[in-house]
């Protein structure tokens, strides 16, 4: 009969659907890994990595200066965007009334959208300026760092909030009922139970400020130098892969996407890290 | 220090929250506002359809920055939304919880976390060079589909989960087979939400840049074909702010970025509320 | 489909000797009843004995749970249901089914019930129409909804939806309607129209229903099991007659015990 005919179809339709994000994923891996090995060969590992000259034209390969600025945009995003964020997550979660939730809920989502080329180009137009003030040419790890902030602020308050509202409402009553104050209560058991929500956002957007690309391009300078203050301009790894792969040929094109592995690598490991953290905490408190 | 009571320190740690919201929702006023503000006045018709100059100029409008863009998001929702669909489909209603499942499932999680530019790199070895696309929408809307994959299985799954099981009782007791009871049933009632994915995966297709920068090329003509070069709105503004001095230009394709933005994510919102009050409906 | 010609069981649906398991955990021991053709046959019994589990087994609803056994022999008109020959899609067909819950489709009155006839290559708009009025009509439902044919099933009150599921199922043109506790979501009023509508309906369809609630069963069936559980957890059935003679005779201690309230 036809109809069983289009049921069997139907599954085998779906089911080769689903293998593709699987071959997508094992693809992405062999030709990165495949166009990316011959570099590592060649110039060997620890060279590449630990190398601080990059200069293709010459046949140097050494992507320190790159893990050095990426690195440091990362932790000053970070500095500046946790603190922020927690405090905004505790906002949306704890304090604030109904009719402010309903404002700035959309508010962040809305942060989430803005494409980063926009905040590239706000950076270049309003920051860049104001930093030269400061000194140095605009172009900075400073500048990097805010914009890069402004990108994950959004991943850090929506998972912490979302942490924040999972504690059981027995133990914010608990606290309060022996005569906590709302702010002791957040502190001491709210923020705490949270704390592998919180740790997972942090990780996650670690991933989101090592993986972006165009904003940093726009504002960091992209020397390639190793940044001695956070005045100074410096690379990204990610930047230095857009900016040159138009061009390269041979080792220099293998030299790219090796740093794409090493990029690869680290956030996989990174969301591992985080996915690992947010089920451990779920099940704590299941437990509880 | 005098210890201070915990009436005081709760006075600052407030005091610090509400800064905290403050500042966040300053950022947003000032990125969006500021580009609005800037951007809006070069806004006009003959901005909207006059091409680029291209080149070092930055003359010109958008024209065909805004037929790409159309182009792209075109092409690739037509392999996204059957690819994305079917797997979502697959794994809501047929896989077991097998390995196979829990593999699919680690592809789709690390998928979605990988950076845009490392995308980039794969469109670029394997649609630009080895398939030999060249620069063109097509390689470009197939590392999108690529980039995008793993948002909308993850929405369209939740929206056919969310389809309740009475509604697959009910159908497979009236005598319906398993793919008649999900094309006829389960789909028509997640419509709502299939169609949220797939405006999410719009949005987000637009505000992209890294993967297509390497994948597009930076033709600013207008394309006339798949194979041609293009630039999407974000690529533009990137092009302006690096390559010329036309800032004003910039500012005001940026505008019509936020603004496009800003619609999509409204529709998104209204969408998703009808989802959940039809859902609601059902008892 | 071609008939059994052995010994020839009077039962429109009958079971022999059925044991049910969830995987390793017995839910149904032993049952044997046939069921007679146009008449209401109510299971009654106290929670988690197996009656719906048994229901189930008749439309072969079970096996969309994993890890389902069944073994015994259950047979429609003769026929085993359980045989690898056996269309199950046809069998749901014959053997029609009304849960607990309403569960009306998102969809309008009018697509719920033309929805079973549509699956089975009906497409023809006035023949739709057709089945959909005297679906409803035997529903008892046709003068309150007539003009709402295009309104969502789910703006319908829970007795309405009920009756509409009703509906639904007959516009399949079943040959029995197996009704699992159709009234325990629904206000006493609704209940009293759902059980006039089993009455007339029994005339011309086969009825199984499932009940918690002893007085409906006195009031509305023919035949009446009463099943019971074990102390190893699995359901068995206890006692299977004439529900006058089940409520005012029975031969089991067990059953006078349940339908005297001493317990249950």
């Amino acid at each position: 009969m036809s109809r069983y005919l289009t049921d069997k179809l139907a599954r085998y339709t779906v089911f080769t659907s689903a293998t593709v994000s699987f071959l997508i994923l094992l693809a992405i891996a062999i030709f990165i890994f495949k166009d990316g090995l011959p570099a590592f060969k060649e110039i060997g590992f620890i060279d590449f990595i630990f190398g601080t000259v990059w200069r293709p034209g010459q046949e140097q390969y050494g992507i320190l200066t790159m893990i050095v600025g990426s690195t440091v945009v990362t932790i000053w995003s970070l500095l500046l965007a946790i603190p922020l964020g927690i405090a905004c997550a505790i906002l949306l979660a704890e304090v604030a009334p109904f009719k402010v939730r309903q404002v700035l809920r959309p508010a962040v989502e809305l942060l989430v959208g803005i494409p980063s080329v926009v905040y590239g180009l706000v950076g270049l137009v309003l920051l860049v300026p104001a930093i030269r003030e400061i000194g140095g040419n605009g172009f900075s790890v400073l500048a990097a760092s805010i914009v890069l902030m402004a990108m994950v602020l959004p991943t850090i308050i929506s998972i912490t909030e979302d942490s924040i509202r999972a504690v059981p409402t027995s133990y914010k009553e608990g606290a309060l009922a022996l005569g906590a104050t709302h702010w002791q209560t957040i502190r001491q058991v709210l923020l705490p139970t949270a704390r592998s929500g919180i740790v997972a956002s942090i990780v996650l957007g670690m991933g989101r400020a090592v993986g972006e690309t165009m904003a940093m391009i726009m504002v960091i300078g992209n020397s390639i130098v190793f940044p001695k203050s956070i005045l100074d301009p410096a690379r990204t790894l990610t930047g230095n892969i857009a900016v040159e792969i138009s061009y390269a040929t041979g080792i220099h094109e293998s030299a790219l996407f090796a740093t794409g592995i090493v990029l690869f690598v680290f956030i996989v490991l990174l969301n591992g890290i985080a996915v690992i953290t947010l089920k451990r905490g779920n099940l704590g408190q299941n437990v509880a | 220090m005098a210890k201070m009571s915990p009436k005081t320190t709760q006075r600052i740690a407030m005091i610090g929250i509400w800064g905290g919201g403050f500042i966040t929702v300053a950022i947003l006023l000032v990125v969006i506002g500021y580009v609005l503000i800037q951007g809006i006045p070069g806004l006009s018709l003959d901005f909207l359809l006059t091409p680029p100059q291209g080149g070092l100029s930055g003359e010109g409008g958008i024209s065909t920055v805004i037929v790409s863009t159309f182009y792209l998001v075109g092409v690739t929702l037509v392999v996204l939304v059957p690819v994305g669909l079917g797997a979502a489909i697959y794994l809501a209603e047929y896989a077991s919880n097998n390995r196979l499942t829990r593999l699919i499932r680690y592809a789709i999680e690390t998928l979605a976390g990988v950076p845009s530019i490392i995308f980039g790199l794969f469109g670029f070895v394997l649609f630009v060079t080895v398939l030999h696309f060249n620069f063109s929408i097509l390689s470009g809307a197939l590392t999108l589909v690529c980039l995008l994959l793993p948002t909308m299985i993850r929405t369209c799954e939740e929206a056919i989960k969310s389809v309740p099981c009475s509604h697959r009782e009910a159908a497979l007791a009236l005598g319906t087979t398993r793919w008649q009871m999900i094309y006829r049933v389960v789909l028509p009632t997640a419509i709502p939400g299939i169609i949220t994915a797939v405006i999410l995966c719009v949005g987000r297709a637009i505000e992209e840049t890294a993967c297509l920068y390497v994948t597009l090329g930076g033709s600013a003509a207008m394309p006339s074909s798949l194979l041609s070069g293009g630039r999407t709105l974000s690529l533009h503004v990137f092009y302006l702010a690096m390559e010329t001095r036309a800032f004003d230009k910039a500012m005001a394709t940026g505008a019509v970025l936020i603004i496009t933005i800003i619609i999509i994510n409204t529709l998104t919102n209204l969408l998703s509320q009808r989802f959940q009050k039809k859902m609601k409906g059902s008892l | 489909m071609t008939n059994y010609n052995g010994a020839c069981l009077c039962g429109k649906i009958s079971a022999r000797d059925v044991n049910l398991y969830y995987g390793n955990f017995q839910a149904l021991k032993n049952i044997t009843l046939e069921v007679p053709q146009c008449a209401i046959t109510a299971i009654i019994g106290p929670s988690g004995c197996g009656k719906s589990s048994f229901l189930r087994l008749f439309n072969r609803m079970n096996d969309i749970i994993n890890g389902t056994r069944v073994t015994g022999d259950i047979k429609l008109d003769g026929q085993s249901i359980y045989d690898k020959s056996v269309d199950v899609v046809d069998l749901r067909k014959r053997v029609g089914m009304v849960f607990q819950k309403p569960n009306p489709f998102s969809m309008s009155v009018y697509d719920n019930i033309a929805f079973g006839p549509r699956q089975h290559g009906k497409h023809n708009k006035r023949e739709l129409t057709e089945i959909v009025e005297s679906s409803l009509r035997q529903a008892a439902l046709w003068d309150e909804i007539k003009d709402k044919l295009e309104q969502s099933a789910l703006a319908l009150s829970g007795g309405q939806q009920q009756r509409l599921c009703i509906a639904r199922v007959l516009a399949v043109e079943p040959e029995i309607i197996l009704m699992d506790e159709p009234c325990s979501a629904l206000d006493p009023i609704a209940t009293l129209k759902i059980e006039d509508l089993m009455r007339n309906l029994a005339k011309d369809y086969t009825i199984v229903i499932v009940t918690h609630n002893m007085q409906q069963a006195a009031r509305v069936s023919d035949m009446t099991a009463f099943f019971m559980m074990e102390e190893d957890r699995s359901g068995s059935l206890v006692e299977f007659g004439a529900t006058n003679h089940i409520f005012t005779t029975p031969k089991d201690r067990r059953t006078e015990d349940y339908i005297t309230g001493r317990f249950g």
